[in-house]
Order: C-alpha cells, then sequence, then structure tokens
C-alpha cells in the first residue's frame, strides 16, 4: 500500500515557516498546530480539503455551509463564555497550493494547551489496575473521587452548553479537553495519578448544531455515556457524577434528564424494514 | 459440495448452483440465472403480482438451472433459501418452492440472510478480505464492517433506501423499468450537466432520502418534466440534447439534468458515509454490492475516495451484484460448512431480519 500524502495546504499555509505539522487527520478534516501573527502565539488550524469525488458546486456548497456553522457555533459560544477555543480566523474558499486552485476551506482556533479527557482517563484506568494491590481502601476512595469530580466538570460544562442553546452532536471523550491550572506545580495525585486539576474545554463543533430542544441535548448525553461505556469501562459506573454536574448547571437540565431516560429506553436502530 | 440457492426478496427471481470442491480449491459458479418481473413505465412492482410472477417461473428456472450446470438432483447437498429480508409475498412463494424441492428431493434447507448473501458473494468474487461494506439496492442501505463473528452496521439509511428513491424517480419521468430503473436513469444522467440545488441529509454515518425525493420530484413538476407525454418527447428527440447553455445555472434543467443533479447528491451522501466508517474502523477497502453497486458513476466515485485514503474500492457487474441466486448459495454453504441447518418446521421467511442478527461462524 503507497503512503498517504495529506493534499497541499491552501494559502497562507503553504509557505509559512516553520509549516504548519499534521496532528490528526478524520474523515472530513485535518488539524493541524501553526502560528497565528507572530511565531509565539500557538493556534490549531483545521482544514477541511475539497473531496474531489464530489461535483465541484455541490463540494463548494457543503463545505461551505459547514465551515461556517461550526464558525458560528464557535463565536457563540465563546460570546456566551463557554470554555471554548477561540476563533481566530476562517477562510470558506481556501485556494490550493498548486495553480490557485481550491483547496479547501479552514478554520484557525486558539491553541489549547492540555490533553484530551480520554488520554486523562485512559491514564488513570491504567494507573488503578497496576497499583489496584498497593492502595488501601480510603486511597482508592480518594482516587475515586477525583475521578468523579473529573465527571462532574464535564457535566457542567456539557449543561453550560447546552444553556448557550447548541448541542455539540459527537460528544466523545477525544472532544473534551483539559486545561491544566496556569500556576501547575505538577501532578497533585502523587506518585504517578495522572492530575485532573484543570477546566474541560470542548471542542471539535463540526457536528454542532444550534438547538434547544430536549430530545437533542439528551441525544448528546446518550452519545457521551455510549462512549465512555466503550472507552472507560471502569470510569462509567461514575457516570451519574457527571449527570450530577449536568443538572446543577442550568434551569432546563432536569427536562433533558427526563427526554434521557426514553432515549435510552429507544437505543439508536429500529427495526429494518424489507 | 454442491447447493442450489433460491432468491426472490423481490422482483427478480433467481436461481443459482454453486460448488465447493472438497479439496478446497476456489469455489465455482455452475448456474447463475435470474428472470426479472417488470412492470410498466410509470409503475413499481406490487408484491402480488411479483408473488405471481415468481411462482409461475420458479420450476421453470430450477429446471433450466440443472441442465445448465450439468448436474443431477442427487449431486445436489442442500437447497439455500431467503430467509428475508424484502416484500413478503414473494418470499414466501420461494419458500415453499424450497420446502416443496426439499421434501421431494430429501436434501437439508439452509436459510440465508439476503445481505449476508450479498456480503459474501462480494467477497468471494472480488477477493476483498476484510472490507468496510456498502450496501446499497432498491430495498437497503447501509455500511457494513465486521467485527466478532458478525456483520455490524455502522449507518444506514433512516427512512427509504437509495435504489427506492431512484426507482421512484423514474416513475415520474416514466422511465422504462426494463431492465431496471436505476440503469435507465444511470443512462439518461450520462447527457445532464447542469446541477440543480437539492437537500443533503447526512446524520452522522446515517443518511435519509425521502426529502431528496420529494424535492426532485416538486422541481420535476415545476418544469413540467414529469408524465408519459415528455418520456416519450424525450425519446424522439435525437441524442445530442445540447440545446442547453453551458454552465448558465438559469437555464431550465432538462430531464437528463435532474437525474445527473440526483445521483451527484445521493452518491456523494453514500461516499460520506462510507468513508466516516473507514476513518472510524481503520480499514482501507471498500466493498459494493446490491444493485446501486452496479452503478458505474458511484464507482467511480468511491474509487476517487479510496485512492484519496490509500486504499482501494471493490465492486462487480450486474450479474452478482445484482440480486441472483448463487449468493444465496455462497452463504448458505458456508453456513451448511459449519454445520448450520433450518429444519422444516422453522423454514419460515420474515420481511425484517436485520444484518447483524445473523451469527457469522464461518469467519474469525
Amino acid at each position: 500500500m503507497e503512503e498517504y500524502k495529506p493534499p497541499p495546504l491552501p494559502s497562507p499555509f503553504n509557505n509559512t515557516t516553520p509549516p504548519p505539522t499534521l496532528l490528526t487527520q478524520g474523515a472530513e478534516a485535518h488539524l493541524y498546530k501553526t502560528t497565528s501573527l507572530n511565531p509565539s502565539t500557538p493556534a490549531a488550524l483545521k482544514i477541511r480539503p475539497s473531496k474531489p469525488y464530489r461535483h465541484p458546486i455541490l463540494d463548494r456548497r457543503l463545505t461551505r455551509q459547514r465551515i461556517t456553522s461550526e464558525a458560528r457555533c464557535l463565536a457563540k459560544l465563546v460570546r456566551e463564555g463557554v470554555s471554548v477555543p477561540a476563533l481566530l480566523a476562517l477562510d470558506w474558499e481556501g485556494h490550493g497550493g498548486t495553480e490557485g486552485g481550491w483547496g479547501g476551506a479552514w478554520l484557525m482556533m486558539e491553541w489549547i494547551d492540555g490533553p484530551v479527557v480520554r488520554v486523562v482517563l485512559e491514564q488513570w484506568e491504567a494507573w488503578m489496575k497496576q497499583n489496584q494491590d498497593s492502595l488501601d481502601e480510603s486511597q482508592i476512595e480518594n482516587e475515586e473521587a477525583r475521578v468523579r469530580d473529573l465527571l462532574r466538570k464535564m457535566g457542567s460544562a456539557i449543561g453550560v452548553l447546552h444553556k448557550a442553546g447548541v448541542v455539540h452532536g459527537d460528544l466523545t471523550t477525544s472532544n473534551l479537553m483539559l486545561r491544566p491550572p496556569v500556576d501547575a506545580s505538577g501532578a497533585v495525585g502523587g506518585a504517578g495519578s495522572p492530575s485532573t486539576e484543570g477546566d474541560v474545554v470542548l471542542i471539535d463543533f463540526g457536528l454542532a448544531s444550534q438547538s434547544n430542544q430536549d430530545e437533542d441535548r439528551a441525544v448528546d448525553l446518550y452519545v457521551l455515556e455510549r462512549a465512555i461505556g466503550s472507552t472507560h469501562p471502569r470510569s462509567e459506573p461514575m457516570f451519574d457524577a457527571l449527570i450530577g454536574g449536568y443538572r446543577e448547571s442550568y434551569k432546563g437540565a432536569l427536562s433533558a434528564l427526563r427526554r434521557l431516560e426514553d432515549v435510552r429506553m429507544r437505543g439508536r436502530k429500529r427495526s429494518m424494514l424489507g | 459440495m454442491i447447493a442450489i440457492g433460491m432468491e426472490g426478496s423481490a422482483n427478480k427471481l433467481g436461481i443459482g448452483i454453486m460448488l465447493h470442491p472438497k479439496d478446497g480449491s476456489a469455489p465455482q459458479v455452475l448456474a447463475n440465472i435470474r428472470h426479472t418481473y417488470v412492470s410498466p413505465p410509470g409503475e413499481g412492482f406490487l408484491p402480488k403480482d411479483t408473488a405471481r410472477h415468481h411462482r409461475s417461473w420458479v420450476v421453470k428456472l430450477v429446471k433450466q438451472a440443472l441442465k445448465e450446470a450439468k448436474v443431477s438432483v442427487d449431486d445436489v447437498d442442500c437447497i439455500c433459501f431467503t430467509k428475508g429480508p424484502g416484500m413478503g409475498a414473494p418470499l414466501q412463494s420461494v419458500v415453499i418452492a424450497a420446502r416443496m424441492l426439499s421434501l421431494l428431493w430429501g436434501k437439508e434447507l439452509v436459510g440465508v440472510n439476503h445481505c449476508v448473501g450479498h456480503i459474501e458473494m462480494g467477497r468471494l468474487i472480488t477477493g476483498a478480505t476484510n472490507p468496510v461494506v456498502l450496501y446499497v439496492s432498491g430495498g437497503n442501505t447501509q455500511v457494513i464492517a465486521y467485527s466478532s463473528q458478525r456483520y455490524r452496521i455502522f449507518g444506514e439509511t433512516l427512512d427509504m433506501a437509495v435504489g427506492n428513491c431512484l426507482d421512484r424517480f423514474a416513475r415520474t419521468l416514466h422511465i422504462s423499468n426494463d431492465p431496471a430503473p436505476g440503469y435507465n436513469i444511470e443512462q439518461l444522467a450520462k447527457q445532464g450537466n447542469q446541477l440543480v440545488d437539492l437537500p443533503y441529509v447526512v446524520k452522522g454515518m446515517d443518511c435519509s432520502f425521502s426529502g431528496i425525493l420529494a424535492a426532485i420530484d416538486g422541481l420535476a413538476k415545476q418544469w413540467g418534466l414529469g408524465g408519459e407525454e415528455k418520456a416519450r418527447e424525450d425519446e424522439q428527440k435525437p441524442l445530442d440534447s445540447t440545446t442547453v447553455a453551458d454552465d448558465s445555472l438559469e437555464s431550465k434543467p432538462t430531464r437528463a439534468d435532474l437525474c445527473f443533479s440526483l445521483q451527484e447528491t445521493v452518491f456523494s451522501m453514500l461516499v460520506e458515509i462510507t468513508e466516516r466508517a473507514m476513518a472510524h474502523v481503520g480499514s482501507k477497502q471498500v466493498l459494493i454490492v446490491g444493485g446501486v453497486g452496479s452503478n458505474e458513476r458511484l464507482q467511480e466515485m468511491m474509487g476517487i475516495m479510496a485512492r484519496d485514503r490509500g486504499g482501494s474500492v471493490y465492486a462487480t457487474d450486474e450479474r452478482f451484484c445484482i440480486d441472483n441466486g448463487i449468493m444465496i448459495a455462497q452463504a448458505g454453504m458456508l453456513a451448511y460448512g459449519t454445520g448450520f441447518r433450518t429444519p422444516l418446521s422453522e423454514s419460515t421467511c420474515t420481511q425484517r431480519f436485520r444484518t447483524d442478527e445473523v451469527f457469522v461462524k464461518w469467519r474469525d
């Protein structure tokens, strides 16, 4: 199998020094780390390359729709004081590196330092498994209390998001980051247990939409519940802490949580017709 | 080992005979015949008429298949039939025929899931080992990947199947149903070049087509392009229908333009959800099966997407893509080899039979 080559970067990123570094590649977008305005300000660059299989008119229409909808959500959330990366710049018709061709749209955001929650939970679960035998009951309780606290913070961050009238559409622990406090002096949990200090920041609003409906909010929570269940089995029993944090975060939370019960019962898949 | 496969879940009646050599070499197709119930332009096929068609043809086709395969009844090991999903009445008429043959010849029955049949036939013909499967036909639209003994559904349509959407638009335009409405849409779309705006409905890995059909039916009505008369005009017109000024979006779309736009839109949606599933499971192979899978534009688009991901696309032609008997024989024989049997008392059929209900014992 030949090696994958990412498509050329849209201008001006095709001649910035140092060149942006590719962090992750999804089905839709590529995420790069670059700098904004001066070389000491890091920034996250999300590029939606053009899809050559699509008709060019359809391709532009969809890319523009999606990038502007993501930008609108981010701008709105920053205004409402929700902790999300700030929007710095965007171009829905970025020009490619070759002959001024259409290279895809891009969106530049504030750089968030810190790990994603998935990594924190994975490290914690691994650490717990490793030290299971050497910990006494009160230490285990202490450890679990810290993770419950993290889940509570996640719940309340999602609550604030929903309160602002936006649903995320793809909540997983990979789309939640933990920004450590500025004056952090190393890990708190002692001997290698990962820190859970800091603010929870929501990222990747590629599938987000503006909605105030209980149904959409409940589906958001349900998707996250399923994601935690499949990737962090040890943290799953503590999901009620997340629900607790969510419940206290805004007034409409109760009715969204009631709806969550229905969504759970329904599951995602209906029975198929012929 | 020789198996007869009997398929009749929609308007095609297919009888196929497959041979799995005892020495474990590649399976062979001994006979693959099909008879299609074609309804007049502007109409779909009704279950009762389709069932009548199957009932009156099944004996003839089985006899012909045995003759073509040059095997006698004694050589046959098992009789495989489509258990579901599909239209009730046509399924029933084929199940009754399968049961009758089983009692008459004293052969064992194997009930097969239609979707699994498509997947197994596609894997056999193309040699794809562990692909993400896009199964697109008149009744189904699913993105499937294999994981621990099940074909798991990652994404699917939330309402109608993509083939149904194309077929019903063919009805609006009174396009012929012979050999298949989707095939005639594909040919007409080749003359179109103007893209009209249609809804684009993808939700995660799922998609929806009913709104698109309503929108394009509305456009056909608005521009007066539907109905019998327009279809006749189209037939009489010479092929060089380049009367439309290039790229001027305000000009009136033609029937060909509508077919072109419909295909471009729905196929983009299918490629997008397939790409998302590929990124999710980390696979580089795509296999397209089902009747719509024989559309060359869909294959081309999927090929471009796969190439950009450093992978490849596997597709088959109409003999294996469109419903047929050998796919039922192939999937049935794989199950038969692991000891699976369908006793006479359980040889029923069902309109609803999800792909992930089947325990895939023959793969690891």
